[in-house]
């Protein structure tokens, strides 16, 4: 998908494809045949620029052709560089300015429950991301109105553009901080679906409270070129890396 | 003389909520702290289920109105003009206006008529700000039965809108047999020498400019542009072209507001009659009552009518 395009970022799809994975494939209630159904489960994508991981999930899932996968990125495609919910069946929030993501999803959380409507709302975020402020306004807001059917998932690869996140501007220590806002938090091995399904299950018995999981994960997981390179952040792989990154993935 | 009778656009946008709340259940309405002055306590008091206090977050306001909004809900956020579209601009263009959210952001303490409160609270770029955005409506209600009218509109059209609302008590323009209509220019005065168009508080400055003009001898028209964005390009040209002289009166920056809308529209279509925009010539505002700062910075109805013979004269 991204060699095709040309551009994208595959180290941050690559460290989310898992619990995207366990979510779509197994804990989330949706009907890929009904994208608008009013009782789905909701993914806000926070970290929008995993959109390749994203998209590859909801066609694999139903949502849209797998071929179309190949037309990320390019004009008149539906698949803009990052998520659009007008145009990408599956998509519930457009997404790719960081830190915006889980205040939508508060305030989906916030619609369900005026509703009385059963659905929980996921909100990915990266670890990166945290160093933007309106994230600790929503965190805020969330505690306060104890939106317990908002479960969010850090994305702790510990890579951002520039470098580590703790070279760059560390946001830790990052469990003591979303707990001290009010959070309960979980911690998991972002890449072990069993263990990602397990810290849903508990994360659904929480009452009265948000719950962040921390995902601990590798930027560009299951590509050796690329894990824990801050430099496979944003560039797209060319065709022979492409080869080697898929034969790897298999 | 009787007493005119005044309200505030502010006031009016309260009633306004309150009785929406009980109209449409999906309108749900947010604030950041500052609900006894944007008036959206009127609406808290009906509807309280349906009234959130975010605290002092305007960017976190705006993002959780988009979320609301993917459900079908109708979201009213309030706070100052200056921190709505300013404090929140990207979470307004990104979560709000990008995905053509059904948002309705209504900012009260527009422009420099705030007062004391001085430069910092005093907006004067939000129209330009929000007009620029593709998918937005931008209205601003010259008086109080204009803004409850406003607010319906709103509510009713799919898709973002700013509403431009202000903190002093203005006179009411209109009787209950006015009929609001979203993207129409409305002639609040009907002259032929030269057309005034005005946007918001500026309305009810410029009628009482063209009294002054007509005891000259001068006959203005008076427009009021209540929807900035559309603008109603046709009636903008058919009045500029009628009158053959054009000044517009906002209480904003010269840069970006009404006056850049509408000089965009005459130049376009070849209508290159004598114009003027009066307002705030790029420049911030000051404490002061605001009789003063209106003085201050030329947005009094006396002003109006000076520069009107200013641009008569180049007839």
């Amino acid at each position: 998908m991204l060699a095709e395009s040309g551009s994208g970022h595959p180290g941050g799809s690559l460290s989310i494809a898992d619990i995207l994975a366990q979510l779509y494939f197994d804990s989330l209630n949706i009907d890929p045949t009904n994208p608008h159904w009013i009782d789905r489960d909701r993914v806000v994508l926070c970290k929008g620029h995993a959109a390749p991981a994203l998209y590859a999930t909801l066609a694999l899932r139903g949502y849209f052709p797998v071929d179309e996968l190949l037309s990320l990125r390019k004009l008149g495609s539906r698949l803009q560089g990052h998520p659009d919910m007008n145009k990408v069946p599956g998509v519930d929030m457009s997404t790719g300015s960081l830190g915006q993501g889980l205040s939508a999803a508060c305030g989906m959380t916030l619609a369900g429950r005026l509703d009385a409507r059963p659905y929980y709302v996921y909100a990915l975020l990266g670890d990166g991301e945290t160093q933007e402020g309106q994230v600790w306004e929503a965190a805020m807001f969330a505690a306060h109105y104890k939106l317990d059917h908002l479960i969010a998932f850090l994305d702790n690869n510990g890579l951002q553009i520039d470098g580590r996140i703790c070279d760059v501007l560390s946001p830790e220590p990052l469990d003591e901080k979303w707990r001290s806002f009010g959070w309960r938090v979980l911690t998991t091995d972002g890449h072990d679906v069993e263990a990602i399904a397990q810290a849903l299950i508990t994360a659904k018995q929480s009452t009265g409270q948000p719950v962040m999981i921390i995902a601990k994960t590798v930027k560009g997981k299951g590509v050796s070129f690329m894990e824990n390179k801050a430099g496979w952040h944003g560039n797209a792989p060319n065709a022979a890396q492409a080869a080697q990154a898929l034969a790897e993935l298999k | 003389m009787s007493e005119i009778k005044k309200i505030a656009t502010r006031e009016a946008y309260g009633q306004a909520l309150a009785a929406l709340a009980e109209e449409n259940e999906n309108v749900v309405v947010l604030d950041a702290d500052l609900s006894k002055s944007t008036k959206t306590v009127d609406f808290a008091m009906v509807a309280p289920q349906r009234f959130f206090n975010v605290g002092i977050a305007e960017q976190n306001m705006a993002g959780i109105a988009a979320g609301l909004a993917t459900t079908g809900k109708i979201p009213f956020i309030s706070s100052f003009a200056v921190f709505a579209t300013g404090r929140a601009f990207e979470q307004i263009r990104n979560s709000i206006a990008y995905p053509a959210m059904n948002v309705k952001i209504a900012a009260t303490h527009a422009g420099i008529s705030v007062g004391e409160d001085g430069g910092s609270h005093q907006s004067i770029e939000d129209i330009a700000l929000m007009r620029v955005l593709p998918n937005m409506t931008v209205i601003s209600p010259c008086d109080g039965p204009e803004t409850a009218q406003a607010v319906q509109a709103a509510a009713k059209h799919k898709g973002p809108v700013y509403l431009r609302l202000g903190r002093l008590a203005l006179p009411v323009i209109h009787g209950s047999d006015y009929h609001f209509h979203l993207g129409k220019g409305v002639v609040e005065a009907p002259g032929k020498d030269i057309v005034i168009f005005a946007t918001g508080m500026m309305v009810s400055h410029a009628l009482e400019a063209a009294s002054f003009l007509a005891e000259e001898g001068y006959l203005a028209t008076v427009a009021n542009i209540h929807t900035i964005k559309p603008l109603d390009t046709e009636f903008v040209l058919e009045q500029a072209n009628s009158c053959g002289a054009v000044l517009t009166v906002e209480e904003h920056s010269i840069i970006g507001g009404l006056g850049s809308s509408i000089a965009e529209t005459l130049m376009e279509s070849g209508c290159h009659v004598p114009f003027q925009r009066l307002g705030v010539k790029d420049k911030f505002g000051q404490s002061g009552s605001p009789q003063a700062v209106l003085e201050y910075y030329s947005l009094t109805s006396i002003s109006i009518a000076m520069a009107a013979k200013a641009v008569l004269a180049k007839k």
